[in-house]
């Protein structure tokens, strides 16, 4: 699986969603599963999937799904 | 200043003068804001503190407006449209009390979480840490609609790397769970979250029943919710302190004081053991019979002022609980702001579920 398939599939386990609702509009708070405790799952799948552990203030700067994989490039997780 | 701005002054290092100015200006703002989109607020600021224009004239935070704690119970105190909720948190009162009802819109949600981040860090350091979340769970199971431990669980979560969850549902103590746990993270530092109460009668108690042993000499604890169950009990602070380390050798210990109505900007017990004020929030003592502002050392009705509420006024409570300012700027642990002790709760306050409130089954 490439990064990209990884990190899809970390949102669309945790979320419980379809491959064609990734993209810009998924935001935090913009699907009902997307909360604060979904966040934290969402959090844990990826440090799982890429195996790193991510700094606080990535955690809550990581609000949406493009933001997401800008912010995994300081781990060295490149998703292209 | 706005909130992004103060974010990121470090949370203990503004002196009584800069902080004065930094409240005052920010709290003047927010609460014309609550005036002009609270429709409650705004009359209760008419009536009874000269409306708008008197706020504007005051010239310290120390003569805002301030609401009682109780008033959250009896109104729908809030400050955006409805659809913009994003969560909504409740007081944890057992059947029968009247819960408050807080409603967050997505950033002020997200500022608590931020500013709590902050406070907790100056503590801890920024790394993560394995967790043992001392509760169940359940706790967490609605998600639209939080108590207060919910609240406090979710917003400390994020200090944790890996988690355990140290009940059960039935609240019953996973002891071989931990110690797999504890295996497995040997030397590291481990983050223990929990309510005072539940970590004294689900976790402290039945430990020392069960005649086994934990080895948390690594451990950091956080802990809050209000000490009124465990005083019945006849527990101390101090008493508390002392039988984990016995118990298990956890040597850190930090109680916070906080609050559902101002959750994110949580009061955090120093090495000194005192309470602290962040540059997020502040606490002011007054004297009940006419509500001046005590001096330090006086015991008064503790009000708190926070940045945080904009989805609902809840920047200046009145709380029903009673304490000292102990002082300002000069505690030995070397943090900015004021220190402080709860001493309990002020007569004939209503008998009011905060997290501490678990009925036992």
């Amino acid at each position: 699986m490439t990064n990209l398939e990884k990190y899809n599939k970390a949102y669309i386990e945790i979320f419980e969603i379809t491959e064609n609702q990734l993209g810009l509009e998924l935001t935090y708070q913009s699907i009902d599963n997307w909360d604060s405790v979904g966040h934290m799952g969402l959090i844990g799948e990826l440090e799982d999937t890429f195996e790193i552990m991510m700094e606080t203030d990535d955690i809550i700067d990581l609000d949406s799904y493009e933001k997401g994989k800008e912010l995994l490039k300081k781990y060295d997780i490149i998703i292209e | 200043m706005n909130y992004e701005e103060i974010l990121l002054i470090p949370p203990y290092s503004l002196d009584k003068e800069e902080k004065q100015k930094v409240m005052t200006d920010y709290l003047k703002e927010l609460s014309c804001f609550h005036v002009d989109h609270s429709f409650e607020y705004k009359n209760i600021v008419d009536k009874l503190w000269g409306g708008k224009e008197t706020l504007k004239m005051a010239d310290s935070y120390y003569e805002f407006p301030f609401l009682s704690v109780s008033l959250f119970k009896k109104l729908e105190l809030i400050s955006v449209p409805k659809e913009e909720v994003v969560k909504t948190m409740t007081s944890s009162g057992t059947t029968g009390q009247q819960v408050s009802k807080i409603f967050l819109d997505r950033d002020t949600s997200s500022n608590q979480q931020k500013t709590l981040a902050k406070i907790v860090a100056n503590f801890t350091g920024s790394q993560r840490m394995p967790m043992i979340i001392i509760d169940c769970p359940s706790v967490i199971k609605d998600r639209a609609m939080f108590s207060a431990r919910g609240a406090g669980i979710l917003g400390f979560s994020i200090f944790g790397s890996k988690k355990i969850y140290a009940l059960d549902d039935d609240m019953k103590l996973n002891l071989a769970g931990i110690k797999q746990f504890l295996d497995e993270h040997k030397g590291e530092n481990i983050l223990l979250f929990g309510f005072t109460f539940m970590i004294w009668q689900h976790f402290y108690q039945e430990l020392l029943k069960s005649e086994e042993s934990l080895d948390l000499s690594n451990g950091i604890l956080i802990h809050g919710g209000g000490w009124k169950k465990l005083t019945h009990e006849a527990v101390s602070k101090q008493h508390f302190k002392k039988s984990l380390k016995e118990l298990c050798g956890i040597e850190k210990v930090y109680d916070y004081y906080g609050m559902v109505e101002q959750t994110g900007c949580i009061y955090m017990e120093c090495e000194c053991g005192h309470l602290h004020a962040s540059i997020f929030s502040d606490v002011i003592t007054r004297r009940m019979k006419d509500f001046s502002v005590c001096d330090i050392g006086q015991k008064g009705v503790i009000q708190v002022v926070s940045l945080l509420p904009k989805s609902y006024p809840g920047h200046s409570i009145l709380t029903e609980d009673e304490g000292v300012i102990l002082g300002e700027d000069d505690c030995a642990c070397g943090r900015l702001g004021k220190y402080f002790e709860i001493t309990g709760r002020i007569k004939n306050a209503e008998v009011r579920g905060c997290s501490d409130t678990y009925e036992q089954k």
